[in-house]
């Protein structure tokens, strides 16, 4: 064992780890951090995308250094069924402003360039050092944790679970269950690589401008479930994910869904003449507020993903995780500033703020989208979308069938496929959910 | 004793790029590692130092981020770490970098001790030339003892070791005096995993950095690409496989039957061949 003592022992190197590392590392705390990955990013399979906001309130100048991709400038969503998409597309040029509000990014190498931030600050980070169990008293309280390295116990004032969205030591010490399969997503994601010259002809891009689509359909064949293509420089991110459960009821496999989607009309195009250079596949929280596990006890609290922390309506994951960390690390240094032992009462500080901020709000405010999502999965994700696409073709094609006779077509198209009240109660549903 | 270990941090192979028009090298994303073969040389002495006493220094040189692959062998255990690293050693080949590493060598034996040993891989995966552990035991006028597979005996008392070399045909049973130079085989030992205290040490440790003029190079002509002989002539990617997947929708047929169909539609010749080859089984 160790004899040296640590105020806080953060495990995980993710962007919630990052976070709380940073935070408490900057207030002069004595940190302690440990990741299994080779170096931090290494085990990261995310898309992904930056959200410059909250990483801002936690190293206002990254801009200066951190490995961006591409700043978005485009958003397009995609319904697709299996020959069309119908899309909303919104560019703006707004985008292109000084300190852009998102990036691409490839976490393999953000992650590396945050945890060196980690290191400035003080914090001891630890790569290749995986946390075998946490170290209890009779009591439950924890008091640190055992590596996987030889004399590897390790005590602290506190412990901050960072471990990722299905964390086993959590679940094990029995701080928490493991995630539903009807609570988490399934994503598989490929990277294809292209020269940024392609990439930017064919998403029509200027310099270091990016794109994000975002695609929903029968691509997930009836299951609760979407596909991603994002923009980095020089290759491009596809996936698409389906919640467990769903994947289980189906026999569906994600790979397979995978492989449709790229070969979609739609796609083929975009990803033509591409390298795949890595394959990935990663669980994603998606139960929202309601599954959001007990976040702190005697000795430890929980964030980022391993609390569940992910606004499935607006794909927000890792700032989620990024405040949750700035947060938690911030609730410590009080405590600790106060000389207050760090129980469960006085952590309860890291909930109340959490509580008070957009986190917890934004989770509330959508907390019945993801059942009525999972219930009404069928309809959401493979009726409407066929349904729309077909509209759509009926509106579009001029074929000697008079106007009024089209619509009238659209219409009953609709009423047969999902009845009147089924339709006006889904959009109401959905309404509510969204409010 | 002291024992030096020479190491270089080369992008990893399995998973470099040859971008499709250019033909060039496309590095970004390429993670780097500790070259393989360095790997057993740095076990090797670790080894020697656990048995016999003393201290392992690793030595690179490269630009700031090859401190990296530094702090990583302090993870293993090793008790120092020296980073060479300047602007002028860029675009140095064998013959420069032999004459760098071989002064940054001299001058750690100035700073913390002369060294008994000094460690190499057999050669890096990026050059694979072999001539960077030659060189500096020529400079140094260091024995070489090259290929070597195994450190049978060491004997700090009466300043030998005994090795033994894979060469053509057989092992050879070396004796050589001390200091010597030993380019380590791949093979021959498992890099171990450091302890806690060993990883928090090394997270903790400064890595010793150098410039030329700090290793004591006063000619730095000789380093770099100026002191480089070695000219790249042409780069060039082999030629990629042009085939591509194809997907096969069985359409109610067996998925075999499907399958070796639409083998057979794209090379006719093969069905004969085969046919042709099967016949009287």
């Amino acid at each position: 064992m160790i004899e040296e003592k640590f105020d806080a022992i953060v495990i995980g190197a993710g962007m919630a780890g990052n976070a709380a590392a940073l935070t408490m590392a900057k207030r002069g705390l004595k940190v302690l951090q440990l990741e299994r990955g080779e170096y931090p990013g290494s085990k990261n399979v995310q898309g992904a995308i930056l959200y410059a906001d909250m990483l801002e309130k936690i190293v206002p100048d990254f801009r200066e250094e951190a490995p961006l991709e591409r700043h978005i400038v485009e958003q397009r969503f995609w319904m697709m069924n299996d020959s069309s998409h119908v899309g909303l597309q919104y560019r703006s040029d707004d985008f292109n402003e000084e300190k852009p509000n998102r990036y691409t990014i490839v976490r393999a190498q953000f992650d590396k360039w945050f945890s060196k931030e980690v290191q400035k600050a003080g914090a001891v980070v630890l790569c290749e050092t995986t946390v075998i169990e946490l170290v209890q008293d009779p009591q439950g309280k924890v008091l640190g944790v055992r590596t996987d390295r030889k004399g590897g116990e390790v005590h602290a004032d506190v412990v901050v679970l960072a471990e990722g969205v299905n964390g086993l030591l959590g679940s094990r010490a029995g701080l928490r269950e493991r995630p539903a399969p009807e609570n988490v997503a399934l994503a598989v994601k490929e990277m294809h690589f292209l020269p940024r010259e392609t990439i930017e002809a064919r998403f029509n891009l200027n310099g270091d401008e990016g794109v994000v689509i975002e695609a929903a359909g029968t691509i997930s064949k009836g299951m609760t479930g979407v596909g991603f293509i994002y923009t980095n420089k020089e290759s491009i991110s596809i996936g698409l994910g389906c919640l467990v459960s769903d994947l289980k009821k189906s026999g569906q496999t994600p790979y397979g869904l995978l492989e449709a989607f790229k070969r979609h009309p739609s796609v083929v195009p975009l990803l033509e003449g591409s390298e795949v250079k890595e394959y990935a596949a990663h669980l994603i929280p998606e139960g929202g507020y309601n599954a959001i596990p007990q976040l702190y006890g005697d000795g430890w609290v929980v964030v980022g993903d391993a609390a569940q922390l992910n606004n499935a309506v607006h794909r927000e994951g890792s700032n989620l995780a990024m405040t949750s960390g700035r947060i938690a690390g911030e609730a410590i240094f009080q405590i600790k500033s106060r000389k207050d032992p760090f129980t469960a009462e006085n952590l309860k500080l890291y909930k109340k703020m959490l509580d008070d901020s957009f986190v917890i709000k934004d989770l509330k405010k959508y907390k019945d989208m993801p059942a009525l999502l999972h219930t009404s999965s069928k309809n959401f994700f493979l009726t409407y979308p066929e349904l729309i696409a077909k509209a759509m073709q009926t509106y579009v094609r001029v074929d000697g069938v008079p106007k009024i006779d089209k619509e009238k077509a659209t219409v009953k198209s609709f009423k047969s496929a999902r009845s009147l009240a089924g339709l006006v109660g889904d959009a109401f549903r959905f309404a509510r959910a969204w409010r | 004793m002291h024992i030096v270990v020479c190491i270089k941090q080369v992008p990893d192979s399995a998973q470099i790029r040859v971008h499709p028009v250019t033909n060039t090298i496309m590095r970004q994303g390429v993670p780097t590692i500790i070259n393989p073969y360095d790997l057993f040389a740095i076990e090797e002495a670790l080894r020697l130092r656990d048995k016999f006493g003393g201290e392992v220094t690793i030595l690179t040189m490269g630009p700031p981020m090859a401190s990296d692959s530094l702090r990583k062998a302090l993870t293993f255990g090793a008790d120092r770490a020296v980073l060479l690293t300047d602007r002028f050693f860029a675009g140095s080949d064998t013959l420069a970098t032999s004459f760098a590493l071989s002064s940054a060598i001299t001058k750690i034996g100035e700073v913390f001790g002369a060294a008994d040993i000094v460690f190499t891989g057999k050669q890096t995966i990026d050059g694979d030339t072999a001539q960077v552990g030659p060189g500096i035991a020529k400079r140094l006028g260091l024995t070489q003892l090259t290929y070597v597979a195994k450190v049978a005996d060491l004997d700090l008392a009466g300043r030998s070791i005994e090795v033994h070399r894979r060469a053509e045909g057989g092992v050879q049973v070396l004796k050589s005096p001390l200091p010597c130079l030993i380019t380590m085989l791949e093979g021959t030992n498992e890099i171990r995993r450091g302890s806690m205290m060993d990883a928090l040490r090394a997270a903790r440790a400064e890595v010793v950095t150098w410039s030329a003029k700090d290793a004591g190079i006063p000619d730095v002509t000789k380093c770099g690409l100026r002191g480089s002989p070695t000219v790249v002539k042409r780069v060039f990617a082999p030629t990629p496989r042009a085939e591509k997947a194809q997907f096969v929708d069985p359409a109610g047929e067996p998925p075999a039957d499907a399958l070796i169909n639409a083998i057979f539609k794209r090379a006719p010749k093969l069905e004969a061949e085969l046919a042709e080859l099967s016949r009287g089984y």
